[in-house]
This record gives C-alpha cells, sequence and structure tokens, in this order.
C-alpha cells in the first residue's frame, strides 16, 4: 500500500523557500523512489488534471501567462525553443554598390540585419522555405528562388534642400534624406511573392522608425539585401523575441497577524498592491486564538496579490516582521513573459514552442525505439 | 593574365540567378559600372563638388580651383554578411 503524503506536505514539498540569505528547498522532488513508499511515477492523467493556463496579458507584442503544473526543465524548454528554435525572416546579405557615409560596410551591414521585419503570416511561415547556404564554399549561383529569398533595397542619397531657411540649423531640416530610416528599405516582390507580400501583408520593418544611418549632401548609400529565414541559435537577429521569460509566482505566509501600524510598514515593505489593509471585524476579534482579540477595528496586513511581488525580501530586514512572515516561490507555477520582435504574435510564438517540442519528442522517441531494438 | 592583375571593371561581373521548375529565379541584376564613357569624376577636397576630369585634363576644381581632388569610391559590388 502506498504511503499517501498529507496535502499540508504536498504544498510545503512544492515552495521554494525563500530567506533573509539563502533560498532553501531548491530542488524538486516528485520523482520516484525519493520518498519511500510513495508513487511518483508520470501519469498522464494525473498531468492532464493539474495543468493549467491562464493568460493575464495577450497583445500582439507582448503576451504574459501562467504556465502552472508542469517541472522547470519542461518550462525552461519552452523559453529555449521560443528564443532559439523558431524561424523568421532576417536580412542575411548585404550587397552594397555604393557607401559613401560614415558608417562602416561591415557595422552598416550588420545593423540593417538587426531591424525585425513583418509581412503576411502565410506566406512567412508556409510559403518561404529556407535557404541553404553551400557548405563547401562552392558559388551561391541558382540557389535562389522565390520561394527562399527576399530582396530588399536601400537607395539614398542625401543632397541639400534648396527651400530651407538661410538660418535653419536642423539637418533633417537643412538636408534631404539626412538621416536614413528602416522605411527607407523597399521590398521587391519576386515570382509568387506577389501573391503573398503585397498591400498589407508586404514585407516592411515593423518599427519604421529605426534610424540606420547619418548622412551629409554628396553621400549616398545604395545597397541591395537578401533575407532568409534562420533561427535563433545560429544568431540572434533570427529570434522572433526581444524577450521569453519566466519567473516563479512569489508566495507570502503570515506566520502572526500584523496591526496597527506595523501593518502599514509591511505594505510599505511590498510593491504597491502586494499587501492589502482590512480592519479586524468583531467575529475575528471573538475567536479564541486568532491573534486578534481585543483588537476589534484596527488595520491588519492581509495578503492580496503576490503576482505582483518582486521578491526584493525587503520585509525580512525589519526585525519586527523577520518571524512574523514566510517567503517562498511556487515551484509548478511559471508566469512566462514573452516580448514579440513583430514577426510573430505572442501567443503564436508560444503555441509554436510546443509545436516544436512535441516535433522533438517524436524524433527522439525514433531514436530510442532504434536503440532498444 | 594573372589573376592579381588590376582588371577593368565591367558590367558581367555579377552574381546570378538559377531558375528551376514552377519557382520564379530571380533576375539578373547589374552591379557592376556605367563604363560608357571615359570621364572620371572626382570630389573637390575643398568643396566637396563633383568634378569631371577627361584624361590629361589639369587636376584642378572646376568651381573652386582647388588642387587637391579626392578619388570616388570604387562602384564595385561588395558583399557582407549582416552578422
Amino acid at each position: 500500500m502506498p504511503r499517501k503524503p498529507s496535502q499540508a506536505e504536498l504544498e510545503q514539498r512544492n515552495i521554494v523557500g525563500i530567506e533573509a540569505e539563502v533560498v532553501t528547498n531548491v530542488t524538486s522532488t516528485d520523482y520516484p523512489l525519493n520518498y519511500p513508499g510513495e508513487d511518483h511515477s508520470w501519469d498522464i492523467d494525473q498531468f492532464r488534471d493539474n495543468l493549467r493556463i491562464k493568460f493575464h496579458q495577450n497583445d500582439p507584442l507582448e503576451a504574459s501567462f501562467s504556465l502552472i503544473g508542469v517541472d522547470a526543465s519542461i518550462a525552461n524548454a519552452f523559453r529555449r525553443i521560443m528564443i532559439a528554435d523558431i524561424p523568421t525572416l532576417a536580412v542575411e546579405t548585404v550587397f552594397i554598390n555604393n557607401n559613401t557615409s560614415v558608417i562602416q560596410d561591415e557595422v552598416l551591414s550588420h545593423r540593417l540585419g538587426l531591424i525585425p521585419f513583418r509581412g503576411g503570416r502565410d506566406g512567412l511561415h508556409k510559403f518561404l522555405k529556407w535557404w541553404k547556404k553551400p557548405t563547401d564554399g562552392s558559388s551561391t549561383e541558382g540557389t535562389h528562388f522565390d520561394y527562399n529569398t527576399v530582396l530588399l533595397s536601400l537607395n539614398v542619397a542625401c543632397t541639400h534642400n534648396e527651400n530651407a531657411d538661410e538660418d535653419e540649423t536642423d539637418p533633417t531640416k537643412l538636408y534631404n534624406h539626412a538621416h536614413v530610416y528602416a522605411k527607407d528599405i523597399v521590398y521587391e516582390p519576386i515570382g509568387r511573392q506577389t501573391k503573398y507580400f503585397s498591400g498589407e501583408d508586404a514585407i516592411a520593418p515593423v518599427n519604421p522608425d529605426i534610424l540606420i544611418a547619418k548622412l551629409r549632401p554628396g553621400q549616398e548609400i545604395d545597397l541591395t539585401m537578401h533575407m532568409y529565414k534562420g533561427v535563433g541559435s545560429d544568431h540572434a537577429k533570427f529570434s522572433p523575441v526581444a524577450t521569453a521569460s519566466y519567473r516563479l509566482l512569489p508566495t507570502i505566509t503570515l506566520l502572526q497577524p500584523i496591526l496597527g501600524n506595523d501593518a502599514k510598514k509591511f505594505a510599505k515593505c511590498f510593491p504597491p498592491g502586494v499587501i492589502g489593509l482590512e480592519t479586524v471585524t468583531r467575529k475575528e476579534a471573538a475567536k479564541k486564538g486568532s491573534g486578534y482579540e481585543g483588537h476589534e477595528g484596527e488595520l491588519k496586513a492581509v495578503v492580496k496579490d503576490t503576482m505582483k511581488d518582486t521578491v526584493s525580501r525587503e520585509c525580512l530586514r525589519h526585525a519586527e516582521f523577520k518571524d512574523t512572515v514566510k517567503l517562498g516561490r511556487r515551484r509548478d507555477h511559471f508566469i512566462f513573459s514573452i516580448e514579440s520582435t513583430g514577426q510573430w504574435d505572442s501567443d503564436a510564438i508560444f503555441l509554436e514552442s510546443i509545436a516544436h517540442m512535441k516535433e522533438k519528442c517524436r524524433r527522439l522517441e525514433v531514436q530510442v525505439v532504434n536503440m532498444v531494438r | 593574365m594573372s589573376r592579381e592583375q588590376y582588371q577593368i571593371p565591367t558590367g558581367n561581373s555579377q552574381p546570378s540567378y538559377g531558375s528551376a521548375a514552377g519557382a520564379t529565379a530571380f533576375e539578373r541584376r547589374d552591379f557592376g559600372v556605367d563604363n560608357s564613357n571615359t570621364t572620371m569624376y572626382y570630389t573637390c577636397g575643398d568643396c566637396a563638388v563633383r568634378v569631371p576630369l577627361e584624361k590629361g585634363a589639369p587636376i584642378r576644381c572646376q568651381k573652386c580651383g582647388a588642387r587637391v581632388l579626392y578619388k570616388e569610391r570604387t562602384k564595385r559590388m561588395v558583399q557582407f554578411e549582416a552578422r
């Protein structure tokens, strides 16, 4: 007969303790043979019952959600896949015909590579395929097609603005094209690309006001660019996220009531909204052993929203709170934050990371079967 | 002719794109230079104006008369990786 741990014990195992100088109970222990007599074998039904996903914010460029009931290894796998494995389109090769600006060719190329672009989702994710650079160093001749290469051009020359005031000092008014912005990049559709990338769906920089270079009269930049699909593990410019990160849900447990001015001070130890102040009701004051006896009408501190807590541990610096509060983090509650660069919707990045994970598992399964055979 | 020897840039030194069934290949793009006339352009060291110079002409800016002229950047295409 397997031993059944109590609910309180399970709860305790699930909390990472945060003390003034140490973080305790950091490793998860819910795996087989760790607790004598307890059955911790993985079970799909139990996993399905415990798994929850709750969205807090879902905007095209930023999403935040809670992933509850998975191990840190799984949550971390999703994070890493989102950063390094989801393909996006970015400038990879720059053909510079002329560049007389003060910014060097290499630096200019690097800057162009880092500009995030958007375009029709259907074309970007389904129509466009990989372009493989020949590994043997042979010519790339005959490898560029409408389904693997996107052609862009940037052609600007700075001239004097004849209509400018004589005592004008602002270079942007004094000259034409003194500043080269991402919006000056022109997309040149080829073949079937016109079907996927036209009108609203045209390939264009997500942020049109990215400053690429500054020019003065007589200087010009004339170049064409090739964009390919790539992944973040190859170069950060291919990463679909500005950042994808998670943190564990903080927990705040009050061991003894905190009343009056102490409660106000306690609330100030946390970001606004984490700790609320309520008055002690008659019912609570009447209850023996609650710690509220004879304090009816006084303020008491209550934990309102631990999601907003930054876990600064400020409260542990004060002697009066040191032993009245217990800080921690919930081990299986991951608060994800995904910032998209604009080529994908931020929630689609997470969904795609799940698809990638499935695919990886499928490939591993084949290998494991081969190994056993 | 040795490989290191200077070669006058022509319009033919360009990357070309192949074709395959069902896919539209890239057009040939002219990354070369315009070599239709022999006039060379220089930049005046004083007033930064573009000065056309014929072969054998005195080295002098037609606008301000300065005698320091700079060569323009080559019009040859250079390829970089955006990394």
